[in-house]
């Protein structure tokens, strides 16, 4: 029987970036599939990135990864949102033809070298506490060195429609409900979550001439950073609300949703809640946005987004039908809550590795996570460290500090997950540092020495460090006196002083436009380099800054830790941190900050608690 | 971890003494010396020695883990006063297993570290403990009270919801979000600045409530200045003489005015002279007198030349009212005529200075304060911008959380969140 060196189970977006991934890697690869025609399947909303996602997207895509580049294939409706805003908190989206996505990752996989299981992986098997593969519910087999867990909502997976319910993964699909019992037999305790789809809509019953129309961007901005334009043709998304009517229908009949007549138990986002939960939680708002985004160039299909739920299908024709252009609208499938288990992710390794098993990596929903987008991310950063396992190939650091990968791996590791765990540019504290268009800076390099990244990949990355390096060298040679500055129409106080290129860049309303009047020899530098040097110029202040609150906690870490400190009780410390230093017993907070998984937040909660002590002799 | 005890009360003979024992075995250890009252009762009971002789018939006090001071598990001894009673005392419950004599100050320790007691608190504690004056005290015991806390609660409350409402306009932009947001941003940083600037400026005279306010004496020689600081400290704090010049050096005498730490000086008289050890005492005396809050300007005539530019809080006093019918503000420091007048006046005009709210006091305190307030200007002038620069202002606001997070404690970006998902609807 053939030995894989990683099987990956499921082929959703977080299998897909996995096995993509295990491939460019040159591991031996098996992919276990319930159905080989869903792999890269969009099963919730048809879009790709958005803010924080779309950083998630852009270093994923940095480290080689398929997400961005299927998405530019697919996209049909390219909007950067936050385009007015600076450049730190834009996120690019796509809305993508959903049959487009799917073809564009299979055809993304032809190259790859890897074998396609069909069948339902109903248990892992292990010897002396390391995984050996899974097992199939047919009795096979299938052996590996380490194996990638993307279940999504398929364990336990159970659809709610008002008091129906089914089990299910997706709808139409079984859901996989042996792999749960047989991991708990090996030690697992699962968690509930639940989510939620709205009911999907036939765009040729819907009266488009009465709602506004939401078009793609001008200049669309693409995920990938080696995609440059939209290959399918862009379409415009409607936009409506609901109304008093809508909020009636709901309220009267809010006893029959799945959600509030006590047959969920399983916890849903706070950032994506159901249209009831909308209208109970919120009772004082009289409408709720709805966006109505066309599934693809070639299907009738229309996903509204903003009115999922849970409630029977009578209600639902009822409420939608209620608002305003889908007065006369066929729904094609009702909208549904699925509750599905989870596993706590405090306690997995940063490379995504479980405690239960040596071996054994968990991406994507089973984490406690929601969106492709950190799904995706997962898989890879799984498959990286399966590599780094079985081929000791040189490792790729997320930290905080330099990737939205390495915020969530920490947030899901040292927090845990209480509710579907989504990304945002908010959570991310060094958010200024961490851009979307530069996540190649931050990952490309590293991911080539890693051996994830492809030399076609590298030497396009290294081609753009070269233009931005002549474009940062023109500015600082830069010697703008205020005059000149002001003749150029920025307003300077004559203070005298001659600012370069990058300081100039950095004052509120200077743009690129200012600079090129001033120096001719900007003139040969790529447009796009000197956008971006303009980016890094605006920052710069602030990333300064930041590193002096680190620098300042750096003059900090050479403060000992008394061996009999005692982390508990340190207010601010999550259990997490508190075993973790305990068992580490660091001897200063310069080693305590090199334990895996210590937050700044965590360290100045110790630095205060020993000056603390040394309170104890003044008092 | 250790049950630690020590003696609460002062050393030395007497009527009752508190010996404290705190830590998990607390109220197994006090079993082995009598029958231990339950929680919430008091007993009087014979304390006996592990040989079962009687040490002493003391009450004690018992307090549930939680519920006492230390935030353990803690028994009170309250034993009669004698040393070596308490000394007995001490040496039996040495002998017991995991019990030792607590470190200094371990017992407040404990407290922060079981969150009975915040940092703020703990050093209002050692400035309660220290408080030697009624202002003193009230300072102390309004931080100790919480109510700095409470403050500081309320800060970063604003700046929480300053915060939440600018990301909310950034990570949820597609959405509903009102676009006037900015209006409440300003207004909770613009009052949030304001609160922490005027604790600020109320902090300088903080500070002096802890360390004492400082009087000045200055005056020509000769005209009564140490008889008067004697006549005020009520004893012989500085030599007199008729010969001119016989203060050189500073002295200083400290004293409680109506509730208010004072120290006066009394300096050297300012003249020229040819001596240089008299001359380095009238130099220092004019530096004094510079940084001095009031001075006391004792003059022979009311039309005398001040020998400094005297300031609003200062005072011309007459000297030798003993000696002349006045009805300006005179004063002898031979007889006592006038002094009680003078103090009454000087304690008014540093009463009317002395904060009843609440003020920060420690150093470490009011740096982190001006570290936020400077921040938050910063933040309103980038509210100010048009457009808007969000992610800056937000990045200002973290700071100025940040330096508030030095004087109270932490925060972190999930409070952040439970705050924009408790007061939008959000959600495509």
């Amino acid at each position: 029987m053939k030995h894989f060196d990683v099987v990956v189970v499921g082929g959703g977006h977080a299998g897909c970036e996995a096995l993509h991934a295990a491939c460019r890697y040159g591991l031996k690869a098996a992919l276990v599939t319930l159905d080989k025609t869903t792999v890269g399947v969009m099963s919730c909303n048809p879009a790709i990135g958005g803010l924080g996602k779309g950083h998630l997207v852009r270093e994923i895509d940095a480290l080689d990864g398929i997400m961005g580049t299927a998405a530019d294939m697919s996209g049909i409706q390219f909007r950067l949102l936050n385009r007015s805003k600076g450049p730190a908190v834009q996120g690019p989206r796509t809305q993508s033809d959903r049959k487009l996505y799917l073809e564009a990752i299979q055809l993304l996989f032809e190259k790859q070298d890897f074998i396609t299981i069909v069948g339902e992986a109903s248990a892992l098997l292990s010897s002396k506490g390391v995984v050996t593969g899974v097992q199939l519910s047919d009795g096979s087999e299938v052996l590996a060195s380490a194996v990638i867990l993307t279940a999504g909502t398929f364990m336990r997976g159970t659809i709610h429609i008002g008091d129906k319910r089914v089990s299910a993964g997706r709808m139409g699909e079984g859901a996989a409900d042996k792999l749960s019992v047989q991991m708990e037999s090996l030690g697992a305790t699962f968690g509930r979550l639940k989510t939620g789809t709205p009911p999907r809509l036939n765009g040729d019953t819907i009266d488009w001439q009465q709602l506004e129309i939401q078009p793609a961007d001008e200049c669309p901005v693409m995920l990938s950073f080696l995609s440059s334009t939209p290959t399918v043709r862009q379409v415009g998304c409607g936009i409506t609300h609901t109304n008093a009517a809508t909020h009636d229908i709901i309220r009267e009949n809010i006893g029959r949703s799945a959600m509030y007549g006590g047959h969920i138990e399983g916890i849903g986002p706070r950032y994506c809640p159901s249209i009831e939960d909308k209208i109970i939680r919120f009772s004082d708002k009289t409408s709720h946005q709805i966006f109505l985004e066309p599934e693809g160039l070639s299907t009738n299909c229309v996903y509204p987004n903003g009115i999922s739920t849970s409630l029977p299908e009578d209600v639902q024709y009822k409420y939608v039908r209620s608002i305003v252009g889908l007065e006369g609208v066929e729904v094609l499938q009702p909208g549904y809550a699925i509750e599905y288990d989870f596993l706590n992710p405090q306690g997995l390794s940063s490379d995504l590795e479980s405690s239960l098993l040596g071996g054994l990596f968990l991406a994507g929903q089973i984490n406690g996570t929601t969106g492709y987008e950190e799904a995706a991310a997962q898989g890879l950063v799984a498959a990286i460290g399966v590599a780094k396992k079985l081929k000791a190939v040189e490792p790729i650091r997320f930290d905080r500090s330099t990737s939205y990968i390495g915020v969530m791996i920490d947030d899901l590791t040292t927090r845990g997950a209480t509710e579907p765990y989504r990304m945002f540019t908010s959570r991310a504290e060094f958010r200024l540092k961490l851009r979307a268009d530069n996540a190649d800076q931050r990952l490309t390099e590293q991911g080539y020495r890693s051996g994830c990244v492809s030399s076609g990949r590298y030497n396009s990355f290294l081609k753009k460090v070269d233009q931005l390096n002549i474009c940062r060298g023109a500015l600082s040679k830069m010697a703008v006196s205020p005059n000149q500055a002001r003749v150029a129409g920025i307003e300077l106080g004559l203070d005298g002083r001659r600012r370069n290129g990058h300081e100039l860049l950095a004052i509120p309303g200077v743009s690129t436009k200012h600079l090129l009047a001033l120096e001719p020899a900007l003139r040969d530098c790529e447009p796009s380099s000197l956008t971006q040097a303009a980016r890094e110029a605006l920052y710069v202040t602030y990333i300064e800054r930041q590193g002096r609150d680190i620098e300042a906690l750096a003059r900090d870490l050479n403060i000992d830790i008394p061996v009999e400190f005692e982390y508990r009780g340190v207010s601010g410390l999550s259990s997490e941190m508190i075993s973790k230093l305990s068992l580490a017993r660091p001897r200063s907070l310069g080693a305590a900050k090199n334990i895996e998984g210590i937050t700044p937040a965590a360290l100045t909660a110790v630095l205060l608690r020993l000056k603390s002590h040394k309170l104890k002799k003044a008092i | 971890m250790d049950t630690i005890f020590a003696q609460a009360t002062a050393h030395g003979r007497a009527g009752v003494s508190i010996v404290r024992l705190s830590g998990p075995q607390a109220f197994d250890i006090s079993s082995q010396f009598c029958d231990r009252p339950a929680v919430g009762k008091t007993g009087l009971r014979a304390i006996r020695a592990s040989d079962g002789s009687l040490v002493d018939r003391a009450v004690v006090l018992c307090f549930e883990a939680g519920a006492s001071f230390t935030g353990e598990r803690v028994v009170e001894f309250h034993v009669h006063g004698g040393l070596a009673t308490v000394a007995r005392l001490l040496s039996e419950l040495s002998k017991c297993d995991k019990c030792r004599l607590a470190e200094p100050g371990e017992f407040t320790r404990r407290a922060l570290e079981n969150g009975q007691l915040d940092l703020n608190q703990v050093e209002a504690l050692a400035d309660l403990i220290d408080a030697e004056t009624e202002s003193q005290r009230q300072q102390a015991i309004r931080v100790l009270d919480g109510s700095f806390g409470d403050v500081g609660a309320v800060w970063r409350a604003n700046l929480l919801r300053a915060a939440a409402l600018l990301e909310a306009s950034i990570d949820f932009s597609d959405e509903e979000i009102p676009s006037d947001l900015y209006l409440e941003v300003a207004d909770l940083v613009g009052q949030t600045q304001i609160s922490i600037s005027t604790i600020l400026e109320r902090s300088v005279i903080a500070s002096k409530i802890r360390s004492g306010f400082v009087v000045a004496i200055v005056g020509l020689p000769n005209v009564g200045k140490s008889t008067l600081l004697n006549a005020i400290a009520g004893r012989q704090a500085a030599i007199t003489s008729d010969v001119a010049g016989t203060t050189r050096d500073v002295i200083e005498v400290r004293v409680d005015l109506m509730g208010l730490a004072v120290t006066f000086l009394d300096t050297a008289g300012l003249r020229k002279s040819e001596d240089d050890i008299e001359n380095l005492g009238i130099s220092m005396a004019y530096s004094r007198a510079n940084e001095a809050d009031i001075r006391l300007f004792l003059v022979d005539s009311i039309d005398e030349t001040l020998p400094l530019i005297a300031r609003p809080d200062d005072f011309v006093v007459l000297s030798k009212a003993d000696e002349r019918l006045s009805c300006e503000l005179s004063v002898s420091g031979k007889t006592g005529l006038g002094v009680s007048n003078l103090l009454q006046l000087i304690s008014d005009k540093l009463m009317q200075k002395t904060p009843t709210d609440v003020v920060a006091i420690r150093e470490r305190q009011v740096v982190g304060l001006r570290a936020a307030s400077v921040v938050l200007t910063r933040t309103l002038e980038l509210i100010d911008q048009k457009p808007l620069p969000f992610e800056l202002a937000c990045q200002e606001l973290y700071f100025a959380l940040s330096e508030l997070d030095f004087v109270f404690g932490k925060i972190d970006i999930e409070s952040v969140l439970d705050e924009i998902f408790s007061s939008f609807c959000l959600g495509k």
